[in-house]
């Protein structure tokens, strides 16, 4: 593959942005003079700003890229991660929980936990939190760094400080509301990059009718009904009918309710963007404002891949095709990448390129401003040096930040050793987080939950998990880090994607039960300890007298009912 | 909200919206050529020009807090 050039104008665009990343952290400098304006931005958030930083919070550069590969792999499918594996789970953390993360002034999701259980769940929660969140930050400077070097020429080492040195300037600086503002400039970088992608590869592909031509073709080629790539419903009856490998329960279940519920109720990284906005109802409307971008993003991210994959099978105008790799494969990853140097010539090449590297910055930037949080409230200040002035803990702050964004620069270097290590991380770290948010449901919604109820079902949960894990295997895969590594594989899914649904809904349910059990043998905590952090036992936000479009649960109907509506038109 | 943040995401686009103008302006039209034929850097940067500019109004008659 041949790298990319680039002109001086490219360059002057990437330029433009990396002084107003640094000019907006420099211009909030003077604004941190609490440890509430470092890691909460005081509050003070508007709905709309918080509810674009939600979204682009998880719309790193892995993610943009990710979801374009899975395009090209599963076709129109992917977006289940959207349409069932997020817009509900956002509704449900707006109208539901937001009230208690919130109204109980906790600073932190594992603040929530020590407020409504106690410290043990707390430092569960804290401990792999902030563990995760550096890993996946130094997982995303790797990519980064990786890309830019096949695809630019770029020097690893250069891509990884350079960025590394940014992130750190800006945060340092300007705390979590210059992430935050960082994060709301990259959403609209993405959609100025991506849009007029979107919009040359469709007139290459023969518009909507001419992809899905070409993609019958594909689809047949593959032993598939014509409409694999096409529909997102019609073919998931069974596991052999479409190109995901998973049928219907597993991917409601295990996508649409464990994991997407999992991540956007209890990620700190993202329910951090709603804590830090300027009123109850701006919380709760968070993440309804983020679901209406979130649901149309599968045009600028999912259909690239289609577009590129149906390219591939079928030569357009321009003759572009993916890639292979060595094996003889496809290389899904470089779809983004290879499109970008496809269309566009110097000049929006600056943009599309700027696009891409600042949602692999600001994805580095929420998990570290995560990471200060964390670290310095639940963990340093917990169990290292409580009682200190807020002063120490703003300094704590800032500190953490460096040493954050170290850590992360040597997890980068550590994968480019030892790329194993790193899978077995992640997939610890899937096995924490599976059953996570039974123990947020049980504990917001039956106040009869106990603290050592929440814990024991955790540790459960996660032990399921693993043990699931460790007794199946996905087709044609070796015994190792797939799976099957306890003992002989008990069951074997069409696909990997199907063993983790149905390690994620094992999970939850183990949680779920044992939670239950050990509850009703311990001791509850009496009602009043518990006011505002219980739904039975906290009062309902009124929102009398705003208009429609101001209140959570008229938001959160319209959600729902476009989200219906797409679904029925890609069924 | 300490800083209107429309104001720097309009600084930013109104200057990417200027450089891909005049560049899209001067440029060889060979170079459009991979995309299709259309002068993606005229056409968007005019659009991003646009926003930004909008952004910019908006943040400036935001009443000060």
């Amino acid at each position: 593959m041949t790298t990319i050039h680039l002109a001086f104008i490219d360059y002057a665009i990437l330029l433009v942005y990396f002084a107003s990343v640094l000019g907006i952290g420099f211009a909030l400098r003077r604004y941190q003079r609490s440890s509430a304006d470092f890691f909460l931005s005081g509050r003070s958030i508007p709905a709309w700003v918080a509810g674009l930083a939600f979204l682009s919070a998880n719309l790193g550069a892995q993610e943009v890229i990710g979801m374009a590969a899975s395009g090209a792999k599963y076709g129109i499918a992917t977006s289940h991660f959207y349409w069932i594996g997020a817009i509900p789970a956002m509704v449900f953390v707006g109208v539901f929980m937001m009230p208690f993360y919130y109204g109980s002034r906790a600073r932190s999701v594992p603040e929530y936990l020590r407020l409504r259980f106690d410290e043990k769940t707390r430092g569960f929660n804290a401990i792999t939190f902030a563990a995760m969140t550096v890993f996946s930050s130094g997982i995303s400077m790797y990519a980064m760094g990786l890309l830019l070097g096949v695809l630019l020429g770029w020097d690893f080492n250069v891509s990884v400080l350079v960025s590394a040195i940014i992130v750190l300037l800006y945060i340092f600086a300007g705390g979590l509301t210059s992430a935050i503002y960082n994060e709301v400039l990259q959403f609209f970088l993405i959609v100025a990059g991506f849009v007029p992608l979107v919009f040359l590869g469709l007139r290459d592909v023969g518009g909507w009718a001419g992809l899905s031509e070409r993609l019958a073709v594909t689809a047949t080629r593959a032993g598939f009904a014509p409409g694999a790539y096409t529909h997102s419903w019609q073919h998931m009856g069974s596991p052999d009918a479409n190109p995901m490998g998973v049928e219907w329960f597993g991917l409601a279940m295990g996508l649409g309710f464990v994991l997407s519920f999992g991540y956007w109720t209890t990620d700190f990284l993202v329910v951090q963007r709603a804590m830090a906005s300027n009123s109850m109802s701006a919380a709760r409307r968070t993440p309804l404002i983020a679901a209406f971008p979130k649901m149309l993003f599968p045009v600028l991210v999912i259909l690239p891949g289609m577009i590129a994959i149906a390219l591939t099978t079928q030569a357009g105008e321009s003759g572009f095709s993916l890639p292979a790799k060595a094996d003889g494969s496809l290389n899904y990853d470089m779809t983004i990448p290879m499109m970008l140097g496809h269309y566009f010539p110097s000049g929006i090449l600056g943009l599309g390129l700027t696009a891409l590297m600042a949602s692999f910055m600001s994805g580095m930037a929420g998990n570290v401003t995560a990471f200060n949080t964390v670290w310095t409230y639940d963990i340093y200040q917990a169990y290292i040096k409580p009682g200190a002035s807020d002063r120490h803990y703003l300094w704590m702050g800032r500190m953490a930040t460096v040493f954050g964004i170290a850590l992360s620069v040597a997890t980068a270097y550590a994968t480019t050793q030892f790329n194993n290590i790193m899978d077995m991380l992640q997939l610890v770290f899937a096995f924490v987080n599976a059953p996570l948010f039974a123990t947020f449901l049980l504990g917001m919604f039956w106040r009869r939950t106990t603290g050592h109820g929440a814990f024991t079902g955790l540790v459960a949960g996660t032990l399921a998990a693993a043990l699931h894990h460790g007794l199946t295997l996905p087709r044609g895969s070796l015994a190792g880090i797939k799976g099957g590594w306890l003992a002989g594989p008990l069951t074997t899914y069409p696909s990997e994607m199907a063993q983790n649904f149905w390690t994620a809904i094992w999970a939850w349910s183990v949680c779920f039960l044992v939670t239950i059990v050990v509850s009703l043998f311990t001791r509850p905590r009496p009602a009043e300890e518990l006011r505002g952090l219980v739904y039975s036992l906290t009062e309902r936000p009124s929102d009398e007298g705003a208009p429609w479009y101001r209140r959570p649960v008229p938001l959160a109907v319209l959600v729902l009912g476009m989200t219906l509506v797409l679904n029925v038109i890609f069924f | 909200m300490p800083l209107d943040i429309r104001l720097p995401i309009g600084m930013l686009f109104t200057l990417v919206g200027l450089l891909m103008t005049g560049y899209g302006a001067f440029s060889d039209p060979a170079i459009y050529q991979r995309s299709l034929g259309y002068n993606v850097n005229l056409v968007w940067g005019l659009v991003l020009l646009v926003f930004g500019a909008g952004m910019l109004v908006l943040g400036r008659r935001a009443p000060k807090v």
